[in-house]
């Protein structure tokens, strides 16, 4: 029975299935990553998520008959701009109103949760099935034997998931607007002082998150090819939780992430070859969880949150 | 005395909280529906079902939507629905508030409904409860329990399966290990080692009715092993089905007819009628008996139909050939050897 786990061929399918189901994770993390390093703290992702899960679907879907509906790109703008208008929403709260970070959060969950329940309700129905997102095999990469298959044959969203881990490690550490948001994160006080705006280079944070996370909702609609009521099923949360357990390093997320994606796919795996059933079938479905927890058990005793995480500036004050 | 600023901007800062909140609160609230029917009965009967996931999951819900609404075609109904409750104290509360409104007919919808429904029941002797997929009813004379031999269809979807299946791997993707899903794939997995004991049929339960993206990835696994040919039960199939279609894979649906998730790739659908025994309880509160009774669905009674997809395009022999393994499980001459 192992012996069939420890093949070429079931590595290569856990690795794949690994980078994969990591991808929505890796987005929403990414996104909140930025949002936190600048001191804000979004509980809402999952909400977003969703919106942004049906944004994509229902355009894909195009049950309407737009005439610029239906295509992939399409679809994915327009979560961007339902996660845009979402951080909007949410910076209001929080910026504007000096709502509780966390409690904002929740708000903005459960309006995603509801609104895109009742939108989909109305005017989907039922779980229609979407033309997937073709996978696209990278030219002579590709081709090399398994490690082609297991990282170069994926769908563009997942490229671009893995993209933006370097992408967002050079904003965050090597431009102005990264220092400035390591600034308003640690000390916004001492940001203020010298000419930056805290709520501005905030907002622009709670923007970059909230599209990370739409585009997360997304990547989960065509890993899926389908909607249902609360898709995300807590991997909004699961991405927050991956924050901290990445010490809020776009690189240490994505870490998480993958860990995360490679104890679930293997305990697919496990399980789909008959390896484990009946009860330990149960009690390793928790152990991506299990992990998770003990690994930020670990994380937290070394590594302090940004100093004004979840704290509003007031310059009036 | 006049508001400062700060208090005021956090008092409009909650407001604006609780507003996300309340609109988010108002997605799954109850729909009252009037259904009409026979115009020569005493008034129509309330019912009022609760379920755990979606009313058009095209799985365990709808079934009982679907068939309360099909009875209210004969009768006369008046039919609210609760759904999304898949929370045992949220659906507590509807049950309770069912049997205060006056309701005749409450219907839990959920196997993990039966903790709250013993507390409830005594407190309403006159209101008729039901609750299933359950065999036990308490010892309490207004609690009917109602159940399904899923095995019964899961063992012909099987038997079409092994015949279907070129690579001679099947996957299951399998909610939790209880109840009418365990019955299903069991009766499945022994359908298919029948009709053909070299075909290997992977069984993955993915502990949840509910995770899409989870069904997605067990489906995927599956397909990546080899399976050809795949089936499931509970809402999250949706997401196998998304998998199973473009991958070139056949599916096999239980609960309510699937073929609008993959009008190319389902093959047939085991369909609950649960009208079957929803009329034998109505018409026994109609004589005064409110419940004790356990009701169960099976293919001789009609309360489980095979319903097939001709555009699946199926070997229409192989698809012909299930009406003598329906006709043996009948007669008793088949047995799952499940449940």
């Amino acid at each position: 029975m192992w012996s069939n786990f420890f093949t070429t061929a079931s590595i290569v399918t856990v690795l794949a299935s690994a980078i994969r189901f990591a991808t929505p994770f890796l987005l929403a993390a990414l996104g909140e990553t930025v949002g936190q390093r600048a001191g804000v703290l979004n509980l809402g992702v999952e909400g977003v998520m969703l919106g942004g899960a049906f944004t994509a679907y229902y355009v894909r879907l195009n049950p309407s008959g737009w005439w610029w509906a239906g295509g992939i790109g399409t679809a994915i703008i327009a979560a961007l701009v339902v996660g845009l208008v979402m951080g909007l929403l949410y910076a209001w709260m929080t910026l504007v109103m000096h709502a509780e970070q966390g409690i904002s959060g929740i708000g903005v969950f459960l309006f995603g949760l509801g609104a895109t329940d009742l939108l989909f309700q109305k005017q989907v129905g039922v779980s229609l099935p979407i033309q997937p997102l073709s996978v696209w095999r990278v030219p002579l990469l590709g081709d090399i034997p398994h490690v082609g298959d297991v990282f170069f044959n994926q769908s563009p969203l997942v490229y671009a998931a893995y993209v933006l881990v370097p992408v967002i490690t050079i904003m965050i550490t090597r431009t102005t607007f990264g220092l400035n948001i390591r600034a308003v994160g640690e000390t916004p006080e001492a940001a203020d002082t010298l000419g930056v705006s805290v709520n501005l280079v905030r907002l622009g944070a709670i923007l970059i998150g909230n599209s990370l996370a739409a585009l997360a909702g997304a990547a989960l609609v065509f890993n899926t090819n389908t909607f249902q009521q609360n898709l995300t099923a807590g991997q909004g949360f699961i991405a927050v939780a991956l924050v901290y357990f990445g010490a809020w390093r776009p690189a240490g997320v994505m870490a998480g992430a993958l860990l995360f994606g490679l104890v679930s796919s293997t305990v697919l795996q496990l399980k789909t070859l008959g390896i484990v059933s009946g009860a330990a079938s149960a009690l390793t479905a928790m152990a991506p969880a299990i992990l998770t927890i003990a690994v930020l058990v670990i994380v937290s005793r070394r590594i302090g949150a940004p100093a004004a995480l979840t704290k509003h500036f007031d310059r009036n004050a | 005395m006049t508001m400062t600023k700060k208090p005021r901007m956090a008092l409009l800062a909650l407001l604006a909280v609780f507003t996300l909140i309340a609109t988010a609160c108002g997605g799954s609230d109850s729909d009252t529906t009037e259904a009409s029917g026979d115009a020569t009965s005493t008034g129509p009967l309330k019912v009022g079902i609760i379920a755990p996931s979606a009313s058009n999951d095209l799985a365990f819900s709808q079934s009982m939507v679907d068939a309360v609404n099909a009875v209210a075609g004969d009768r006369e109904l008046e039919i609210a629905i609760t759904d999304g409750t898949f929370i045992v104290e949220d659906a507590a509360a509807a049950i309770r508030g069912y049997a205060d409104d006056g309701f005749d007919l409450v219907i839990a919808h959920g196997s993990q409904y039966g903790g709250p429904l013993q507390e409830i029941a005594p407190d309403f002797p006159d209101v008729a409860f039901a609750w299933g997929t359950a065999v036990d009813t308490f010892g309490l004379p207004n609690v009917s329990a109602y159940t399904v031999r899923a095995d019964e269809g899961g063992y012909v979807n099987g038997t079409l399966a092994a015949q279907l299946t070129e690579s001679g791997v099947i996957g299951v993707v399998g909610p939790i290990e209880v109840g009418d899903a365990k019955l299903y794939v069991d009766g499945f997995v022994a359908g298919a080692a029948a009709q053909d004991s070299d075909v290997t049929v992977n069984v993955n339960y993915i502990e949840s009715f509910s995770d899409v993206a989870l069904a997605s990835e067990a489906a995927t696994a599956h397909i990546a092993n080899g399976a050809d040919v795949l089936t499931g039960t509970a809402q999250m199939v949706v997401g196998a089905t998304g998998v199973a279609g473009p991958a070139g894979a056949k599916w096999f649906g239980t609960q309510s007819n699937q073929t609008p998730l993959g009008p190319d790739f389902v093959v047939a659908s085991q369909v609950y009628h649960w009208e079957v025994v929803l009329v034998d309880m109505m018409t026994a509160i109609d004589a005064g008996n409110f419940g004790g009774e356990v009701y169960t669905l099976t293919l001789a009674n009609g309360g489980l139909e095979i319903e097939f997809n001709d555009g699946a395009g199926a070997d229409p022999a192989v698809v012909a050939g299930a009406q003598a393994t329906i006709d043996g499980i009948i007669d008793g001459s088949i047995k799952t050897d499940a449940g």
